[in-house]
C-alpha cells in the first residue's frame, strides 16, 4: 500500500514546494490541517517559513499542537523544516509563544556584525547555499542522510538558529560566522534548518530517503 | 561558508522569455521551463522570473509558468512584475514561488511591503528597485542625500519609465525597515551596457542595509561578477541576456569566481 504522508498545512509555510518535491520522488502526499488525517498518517512533514509565532498560532488554532506531539511520540517519521524545526524547541527569541518542546533547547537570533574574509558584513537573514557538515558517521548511521556527501550545499533562509541542550542531537552544522545547527535528529523526529525542497538534486535525495524510511516503517 | 549566488533572470512576456537592452528593443529568448531546467543543470543558485506584461490574462499565464517550473526545478524561484497586493503575492507563492519581488506598487504604497512581510514573512519579500544616477542639477534637487563621491541615485518605477522623488539609499533603508528581506538593485545606467555593474551604487546600498543585496544590470564579462561581489559588496549577482544568448555560461562564471577565492556552489 502507498504510505500516507501528510504535509501539515499551517498556512504559514511553503507546503506546495514540499508537495512537489515529494511527488518528484514518487510519494503521494496529502496537504491538510485536519488533525484526524495526521493521526492516521504513516509519516508527516511540518514545513514552515516566516515567523515561529505564526506557525505556533496556526497549530494552536487548528488544534494541531497535541496531535503533532502525539505523532512525534508514536515513533512514525516526522520531518520538520526550517521554522518547522524551530518550533520543536521550548522557546524562541523570535516569538512569545512557547514551542512544542519536543527538543530541549532554545532558538536564538543570529546577530549581525560578523565579517567575511573580504571584510564585508555578514547579513541577517542568512540566505543562500551553505556547506553542511554532518556529525561523524551521521550519513551512514542515519537513513535520512544516506548518500549525501559530506560538505554538500543546501539552501538556507533564516534569521534564528537552534541551540539544542543536548549536543548529541545535532546531526549537522553549517558555518555563518557562528556555528549554526543545520539538522537535528531525535529518534523519529528529523529537523533541517535548510530547505531540502529548494536544494536541487541533493535536497531531493533527502525526500527520497524520507519516502524510503516511510516505506520501511510501514512494513 | 555561505556561497555567493549566481542568478539568471528571465523576463517573461505571455509565457515566453524575453530580454530588452536598456529596457527597450525586446527580443524573444525562449521557453521558461526549458531555460529553468537548463540553468538548474548549469548550477544556477536561484531563478528570477519577471513578468513584464501587465495585462490580467498574462498574470494567469505567469501563474502557470511558475506552477510548471516549480514542479520540475527544485531551486529557489523569485517571481516579480506587476505584483500589487497580498493576494497577487499569495497566488504566486501558492503556484510554487519562494519569493515575490515588488517594485512600483511598493513605491506607491510602502505599507504593501509590511503587509506582505507580515503575511508571509520577510524572507518571501524581495524589494526590486530600478535606479538611475542623478546627472544634472534639475534631477539633483529631488534628492537630499549625496553618497559615494557625491553621486546620488534616483528611484524609477514602471519598468524605468517613471522617475520618482525617492533617493535610492533612503528607499533601500525604508523598504528594509518595512520588512523587505532582500533587495534586487538594478542600475538603469548600466543595464544592457555590458560594461559592469554600478559598484558604487551596490556598495552604498549594501552598507546601508542589513539584508542581502542582489546586483543587477551591466554584466558583460567574467570580472564584472567578481567586482560586484567584492567591490559592490553584493551577496548575489544577476544577469539575463548574457546567459540567455550563451555569451557566458553560469558554470563558467562560477569557475571564474571560485578560482579567485569567492565561495560558490559547484554542481557535478
Amino acid at each position: 500500500m502507498v504510505p500516507k504522508i501528510v504535509i501539515i498545512n499551517t498556512r504559514a509555510a511553503n507546503v506546495h514546494s514540499v508537495d512537489k518535491a515529494l511527488r518528484k520522488v514518487g510519494a503521494d502526499p496529502v496537504i491538510t490541517s485536519d488533525p484526524q488525517q495526521l493521526i492516521s498518517a504513516d509519516a508527516a512533514v511540518l514545513p514552515g517559513v516566516g515567523a515561529s509565532d505564526s506557525v505556533m498560532t496556526a497549530l494552536n488554532s487548528l488544534r494541531l499542537t497535541n496531535p503533532v506531539k502525539q505523532f512525534a511520540a508514536s515513533g512514525r517519521p516526522l520531518l520538520c523544516i526550517c521554522i518547522g524545526l524551530q518550533v520543536l524547541f521550548n522557546s524562541s527569541e523570535e516569538g512569545e509563544l512557547p514551542g512544542l518542546g519536543l527538543v530541549q533547547g532554545s532558538v536564538q537570533l543570529i546577530r549581525p556584525g560578523m565579517k567575511d574574509k573580504f571584510g564585508n558584513q555578514m547579513k541577517v537573514p542568512h540566505i543562500g547555499w551553505n556547506e553542511v557538515h554532518f556529525t561523524d558517521g551521521e550519513t551512514e548511521r542515519n537513513p535520512i542522510f544516506k548518500g549525501i556527501p559530506q560538505g554538500s550545499h543546501f539552501y538556507f533562509v533564516h534569521s534564528y538558529r537552534c541551540v539544542p541542550d543536548e549536543q548529541s542531537e545535532i546531526a549537522a552544522t553549517t558555518n555563518y560566522g557562528v556555528e549554526v545547527c543545520a539538522a537535528v535528529v531525535r529518534d523519529n523526529v528529523i529537523g533541517t534548518q535548510f530547505h531540502p525542497e529548494k536544494s536541487g538534486s541533493i535536497g531531493l535525495q533527502i525526500y527520497k530517503n524520507f519516502f524510503n524510511l516511510t516505506l520501511s516503517v510501514q512494513q | 561558508m555561505l556561497t555567493r549566488r549566481v542568478i539568471p533572470c528571465l523576463d517573461v512576456d505571455a509565457g515566453r522569455v524575453v530580454k530588452g537592452v536598456s529596457f527597450v528593443d525586446i527580443r524573444d529568448a525562449g521557453d521558461p521551463s526549458t531555460l529553468a531546467a537548463f540553468y538548474n543543470d548549469e548550477g544556477a543558485d536561484e531563478l528570477v522570473f519577471l513578468d513584464i506584461t501587465a495585462s490580467s490574462d498574462a498574470r494567469n499565464t505567469m501563474v502557470e509558468v511558475v506552477e510548471k517550473v516549480s514542479s520540475e526545478v527544485f531551486i529557489p524561484l523569485t517571481v516579480g512584475g506587476g505584483i500589487r497586493s497580498v493576494d497577487n503575492m499569495r497566488k504566486m507563492l501558492e503556484a510554487g514561488a519562494d519569493k515575490v519581488s515588488i517594485n512600483s506598487a511598493a513605491v506607491i504604497n510602502p505599507e504593501l511591503i509590511e503587509e506582505c512581510a507580515k503575511e508571509f514573512g520577510s524572507q518571501c519579500v524581495v524589494l526590486a528597485m530600478d535606479v538611475k544616477r542623478n546627472i544634472d542639477e534639475t534631477t539633483k534637487q529631488y534628492s537630499s542625500s549625496t553618497t559615494v563621491e557625491g553621486i546620488s541615485w534616483q528611484v524609477y518605477t514602471h519598468g524605468g519609465r517613471h522617475p520618482t522623488t525617492l533617493d535610492a539609499m533612503q528607499w533601500a533603508k525604508r523598504a528594509t525597515e518595512c520588512g523587505a528581506g532582500e533587495l534586487l538593485v538594478t542600475s538603469m545606467d548600466a543595464d544592457g551596457q555590458k560594461t559592469g555593474y554600478d559598484n558604487s551604487l551596490l556598495s552604498s546600498i549594501s552598507d546601508s542595509v542589513s539584508v542581502p543585496v542582489i546586483a543587477s544590470g551591466g554584466a558583460g564579462a567574467l570580472e564584472h561578477f567578481y567586482d560586484a561581489l567584492v567591490y559592490g559588496k553584493s551577496d548575489a549577482v544577476l544577469a539575463a541576456s548574457l546567459f540567455h544568448f550563451g555569451e557566458l555560461r553560469v558554470s563558467e562564471v562560477k569557475s571564474y569566481l571560485e578560482d579567485r577565492g569567492i565561495p560558490v556552489r559547484k554542481v557535478e
